[in-house]
């Protein structure tokens, strides 16, 4: 692994953000807005249930929009590839493909950062939010929605690699598909059975199950946690082995060099 | 002899049925600069391609300074570079910042340096923080010939690089890319639809039609071989009769 290619990729990154205002803007303002929204809301349940809702609801909105901005810090990185059509200048240089994802997942982390910072001032600041609630299951739960973010962030970028500039539409409503099976805001044993199974899939519904635990019962389900952690890797992994097969494949057919014509047929 | 900055044998690729390229070989020796030329669709960008490790051979082996591109490719294009009017580079960052993202990216040192001989070397000094995108054609091309110099590379593929520039900044360019191949090691494949330009600056042609070498040899001296009175002709022949030529 070289850091300066991966540098490189991220600086790129950092070039592009500081020129924009359009680009700026995004980083925190959609997260704000869902946690002024998000805030109001547990502010007026908890008043008229006498439940403290703030860390159940609000730190489970803000924890899922974590897992939101990972994932698109990915692929927005990504898109700015495919967007100034740039794969031909860029994979024609020594670059490997683990020295460019390594790229995009440190970009998302950075880009990631001012999102959740804004996120946690006005959470804590405005609406008493306190992560000490929640003990120490803060940690990998933080963990394992920052590495189910990378995994859909690396699989959606392969499929827009795969399917052309066109299918970037398919990326924007991932997280809100799996929103309802991950039990962000209720546990999952609401859900009808079909929808169970597709839970015990996704590594969120672990931790989502956690901390509403860890609240309520002040229980830590530590074996939860820990496959939780791994179904998450195993996701980190299986997504890298689709976007290198996915790369293998448009440099055999040529996508690369002509990936503006979305298909070669 | 010295080494062969590139070699390249058998080289085919195939999409389905359609052969774009047939099992050619050919070689760049350093400093010499070898014109590729053939008619559109003749397999001139596929070859380049392959040579740029962003399209995979059906068969064939591509060495760059003796190394396998396919046994060690980041080694191999780290030593190699390109300029292409269809490759802009990114038109939403400026010239240093794009020159200095490659820069990185082709592990250059003392890049600050670097970038500022190329600035000047290509005229570019005024256009530093200057987005690339709204820089004219001819302007971007001479920012993607600074790239394609970014890592003073051992092997220079060109395809069509003064395609857009007026005939004072081409000169301007091709005196450059001499310059490139007397002073250091390397060599440059060249494609170019302009044949005064390929007599002047190529030392070889090689004319590829429907996915072979039809004709290789001097510039100055191939179209009399063939009885034709100068490259432009014989390029036409190869372009519309080239069963009329042997296939080499």
């Amino acid at each position: 692994m070289n850091f300066t290619r991966v540098f490189a990729i991220v600086l790129r990154q950092y070039y592009l953000i500081r020129a924009s205002f359009s680009r700026v803007l995004p980083l925190f303002i959609w997260v704000a807005v869902d946690i002024v929204l998000w805030g109001f809301l547990t502010r007026y349940l908890t008043s008229v249930t006498a439940s403290n809702f703030v860390p159940i609801m609000l730190g489970a909105v803000l924890l899922w929009d974590f897992f939101i901005r990972i994932m698109q810090g990915v692929t927005m990185a990504f898109f700015e590839d495919v967007w100034s059509r740039n794969f031909l200048n860029l994979f024609s240089t020594p670059i490997l493909v683990s020295e460019y994802l390594a790229g995009l997942v440190a970009s998302s982390m950075v880009t990631s950062l001012v999102g959740i910072l804004v996120m946690i001032f006005l959470a804590v600041t405005v609406f008493g939010l306190s992560f000490l609630s929640y003990g120490v299951v803060i940690v990998p739960c933080l963990l394992v929605l920052f590495m189910f973010g990378i995994a859909l962030g690396i699989a959606a970028c392969a499929m827009v690699l795969r399917l052309g500039p066109a299918a970037e539409w398919f990326i924007w409503p991932i997280p809100a598909i799996i929103s309802p099976f991950v039990g962000v805001l209720y546990p999952i044993t609401i859900l009808p059975h079909w929808m169970q199974a597709v839970s015990r899939l996704l590594p969120p519904s672990y931790i989502f199950e956690a901390l509403r635990a860890a609240v309520k019962h002040q229980v830590i389900c530590w074996p939860a946690i820990l496959g939780s952690i791994i179904l998450a890797v195993i996701y980190i992994l299986l997504a890298c082995r689709y976007f290198v097969a996915t790369y293998r494949h448009a440099v055999r057919t040529g996508l690369i060099a002509r990936y503006s014509a979305e298909s070669l047929s | 002899m010295a080494e062969k900055v590139l070699d390249v044998k058998g080289l085919r690729k195939v999409y389905g049925t359609t052969v774009a390229v047939d099992g050619i070989s050919f070689s760049v020796a350093p400093n010499e600069v070898v014109g590729l030329l053939g008619p559109n669709g003749a397999g001139k960008t596929t070859t380049i391609n392959m040579v740029l490790g962003v399209l995979e051979p059906t068969s064939g082996t591509i060495k760059v300074d003796g190394d396998d591109l396919a046994l060690y490719r980041s080694q191999v294009l780290a030593r190699t570079n390109f300029a292409a009017v269809y490759a802009p580079l990114p038109g939403n960052l400026t010239v240093y910042q794009n020159l200095h993202i490659f820069s990185l990216l082709y592990g250059v040192k003392d890049i600050s340096g670097h970038i500022e001989r190329l600035l000047k070397r290509f005229d570019l000094g005024k256009f530093r923080n200057t987005k690339c995108g709204v820089l004219s054609s001819g302007e971007q091309t001479r920012v993607g010939l600074a790239k394609a110099m970014v890592n003073e590379p051992h092997l220079l593929l060109l395809d069509e690089p003064t395609a857009s520039l007026d005939p004072s900044v081409a000169r301007d360019i091709r005196v450059v890319i001499h310059d490139f191949t007397a002073q250091g090691r390397g060599g440059v494949l060249w494609t170019s639809h302009n044949m005064h330009e390929v007599e002047a600056v190529c030392d070889r042609v090689l004319f590829l039609s429907h996915g072979k070498i039809l004709l290789e040899g001097n510039p100055k001296t191939l179209p009399q071989e063939h009885g034709k009175a100068n490259l432009e002709e014989l390029f036409i022949t190869v372009a519309r009769e080239p069963l009329s030529l042997e296939v080499l």
